[in-house]
């Protein structure tokens, strides 16, 4: 190739990548899925309950990821996460609210309800609803209530639950709690209920929505509880950053210092490699964690060390006499090996870690196994093709510190 | 360089520190964190001269006087057994009363089971990787080299666990990750290592394991020195700038780090001179 062009192609690419660097880094620090101890919040880890006579599935997990997920959305908290661990484990994660404990407590109210006459017979249970909405009561308390509607089955249920019990009280039980007991008047054949009681509004309003989302299959108690206040996230992402980006330097500087030309070189390359990981976690909406940080400053060290191993090789060919181009065809040849076994094995802890592991110790191997990839990829290609075009400007030892 | 003839006295370093850890590991075990035990650890920060004892009187007060108080700075970490929500709540509103501008920082609350599953996990992971890595290695080189680098990634392991138990650091499930880390890069270290010796086999030269050993010590030392301190800077930098919360995991990567580079040099290869000798014996 052309001394010119190559010269050419080296500035447009040290441009490129000033130019995306300096463009891309708000974006992608904004479009970053931090983790919540990074930013505050709350992670619950509940676990369901087993019944006797009653297995939990994953099947049942399942349907309360389902319910679970349906109040998020009708209660409106803000930046919640839901999904299963293991089994029998649900995790919440809360990262928008104000007080994520309340929202917690409602989100986990199994809301089962049933209808019980005094002599503790059920007659029929939430399963038969197919509306439940608050109404303000039609006198001057300002309380509000909930009006039901039964499905067909319920309807007749109702229906022959009041037929049954006219001038006796029906109970109207919510998790094992009597809410209200109005007497019955007469029969109502129509479907409609409605449950009184001191509710504010509001309580009204969260009660109805937890009947129409249905009841959990299970009841889940509280395994594991982790609550971060936003100053100590805000403090931890700025500190951890501001580290990060000064080891960054110092290596940036020291491979300048230590391999001179190829120095420059792998500095570009982790610079490249520094966009593409950060890319990826954004792009696969991998949640950033401060383990994860770690991972990330893990895998500048092996992005590193692939440019070391390439680089010594270099030397050592250089040393037996060979020219420049030559050199680097042999080093690479030889380090592509080197780099492609020491990488696998160390993906391969990364991938037991990504199996076994849960909530921040996932989110750290996510970091180092993408870090590993894009670090094997952007050495044996990138790197390899700017020493080729670099070699094809400058052929002076000297710069390579031989 | 001479690492064969050194070799002895590498393993005695070794044994130096693992023989009196693994002793005070099983007399006294681990200072465990509450993600083993279960427990609460509620994270606070009060300005001003306020005391631990100040705070450990708002616990004696509601019956808490067994919780652990420590103090850094302006924060304070309450350790107590496993608290109710209810619980959490009137031990924040009375620290609020008695001494002004409480913060909430953190709250962590785990229950007993999780741990033991946590610790099952983790020797299971740390297990399963060991065999796999094991498998890959014998596939890609030959097992003699599987079982030296699976030996000096136990003497890592061995060495961080035998300095948290001399110096009773707390182990919380961070710690399994900063291991693994730990694990990972060892294994990257010595395969360089010994990808080399590989290599160097091939060219089938006149010379015995212990020269072999050596000169593909000799020949990768400047790339081992390199990485090594390239990545040591960067966690030094994460330690001391990375504020506290990473503190115990850095330190735990750091110390691993340290031992990961030695053994691959002192430990790992020494060991495969060894296993060979024995084998042809």
């Amino acid at each position: 190739m052309q001394r010119n062009t190559s010269i050419a192609i080296v500035a447009a690419i040290i441009a490129v990548i000033g130019v995306i660097s300096y463009f891309v880094y708000q974006p992608l620090i904004n479009n970053m899925n931090l983790g919540l101890d990074l930013r505050g919040g709350l992670r619950v880890v509940l676990e369901a309950e087993e019944l006797e006579g009653e297995k939990v599935t994953p099947d049942t997990i399942d349907k309360a990821l389902g319910i679970l997920r349906t109040r998020v959305d009708a209660l409106g908290v803000k930046e919640t996460d839901l999904y299963p661990q293991g089994d029998k484990r649900v995790v919440i994660e809360i990262a928008g609210e104000d007080d994520p404990e309340a929202a917690v407590n409602m989100l986990k109210n199994t809301a089962q309800l049933q209808f019980m006459d005094e002599e503790g017979k059920i007659w029929l249970t939430g399963k038969n609803l197919v509306d439940a909405q608050a109404q303000m009561k039609r006198d001057s308390t300002g309380e509000a209530e909930i009006a039901l509607e039964f499905d067909k089955e319920g309807t007749k249920l109702f229906g022959e639950a009041t037929t049954a019990n006219v001038g006796k009280p029906l109970i109207i039980v919510i998790d094992d709690q009597a809410v209200s007991a109005p007497v019955v008047q007469g029969p109502i054949m129509d479907g409609h209920a409605v449950i009184t009681g001191s509710f504010t509004a509001k309580e009204a309003q969260d009660l109805a929505v937890l009947l129409r989302s249905g009841a959990l299959p299970v009841s889940f108690k509280v395994m594991e509880k982790r609550s971060i206040g936003p100053t100590l996230g805000a403090d931890s992402l700025d500190k951890s950053v501001k580290a990060g980006i000064m080891g960054l330097i110092s290596v940036l500087v020291f491979m300048i210092g230590y391999y001179r030309l190829p120095g420059f070189i792998a500095d570009l390359s982790l610079a490249l490699y520094t966009i593409l990981v950060a890319g990826s976690m954004v792009l696969l909406d991998a949640v950033l964690t401060l383990p994860g940080i770690a991972g990330f400053a893990l895998s500048i060290g092996m992005a590193v060390d692939a440019n070391v191993i390439i680089y010594e090789r270099i030397k050592e060919e250089l040393r037996w006499g060979k020219t420049m181009l030559a050199a680097i065809e042999a080093g690479f040849n030889r380090a592509f090996w080197t780099i492609f076994d020491s990488n696998l094995t160390t993906l391969i802890t990364a991938a037991v870690l990504m199996y076994f592991g849960t909530g921040p110790i996932k989110g750290f191997a996510v970091t180092l196994s993408i870090g590993i990839v894009a670090s094997m990829l952007v050495a044996l290609t990138f790197t390899r093709w700017l020493l080729v075009l670099f070699a094809n400007i400058t052929k002076n030892q000297k710069l390579y510190g031989v | 360089m001479q690492i064969i003839r050194k070799r002895k006295w590498f393993y005695a370093l070794a044994l130096l520190i693992i023989i009196p850890g693994m002793i005070s590991l099983i007399m006294q075990g681990l200072n465990l964190g509450i993600d083993f035990t279960g427990g609460t650890i509620l994270q606070i920060s009060i300005p001003g001269d306020v005391k631990t004892a100040d705070v450990r009187g708002v616990l004696e007060q509601m019956d808490m006087a067994n919780a652990e108080v420590q103090k850094s700075g302006d924060q304070f970490y309450i350790r107590t057994t496993e608290l109710t929500q209810e619980q959490t709540d009137e031990l924040m509103a009375n620290l609020k009363t008695e001494f002004k501008d409480v913060e909430f920082l953190s709250a962590e609350s785990v229950g007993a089971t999780i741990g033991k599953e946590l610790t099952r996990n983790a020797i299971l992971a740390v297990a399963i990787a060991a065999v796999l890595m094991l498998v890959y290695i014998t596939v890609r080189f030959e097992w003699t080299f599987g079982v030296a680098a699976v030996l000096g990634i136990l003497h890592n392991v061995l060495i961080v666990l035998s300095i948290f138990a001399l110096l009773r650091w707390e182990v919380n499930s961070d710690f399994i990750a900063a291991i693994l880390t730990v694990i990972g890069y060892s294994i990257n270290d010595t395969i360089v290592i010994f990808d080399r010796v590989r290599e160097n086999l091939r060219e089938k030269r006149k010379e015995n394991n212990e020269e072999l050993i050596n000169r593909s010590v000799t020949q990768t030392i400047n790339r081992s020195l390199n990485t090594g301190i390239t990545a040591m800077t960067t966690l030094i930098f994460l330690l001391i700038f990375g504020g506290e919360t990473i503190e115990i995991f850095v330190l735990t990567m750091l110390i691993g780090f340290v031992c990961g580079t030695y053994s691959s040099i002192c430990i790992a290869s020494p060991l495969w001179y060894d296993i060979k000798n024995r084998q042809a014996a």
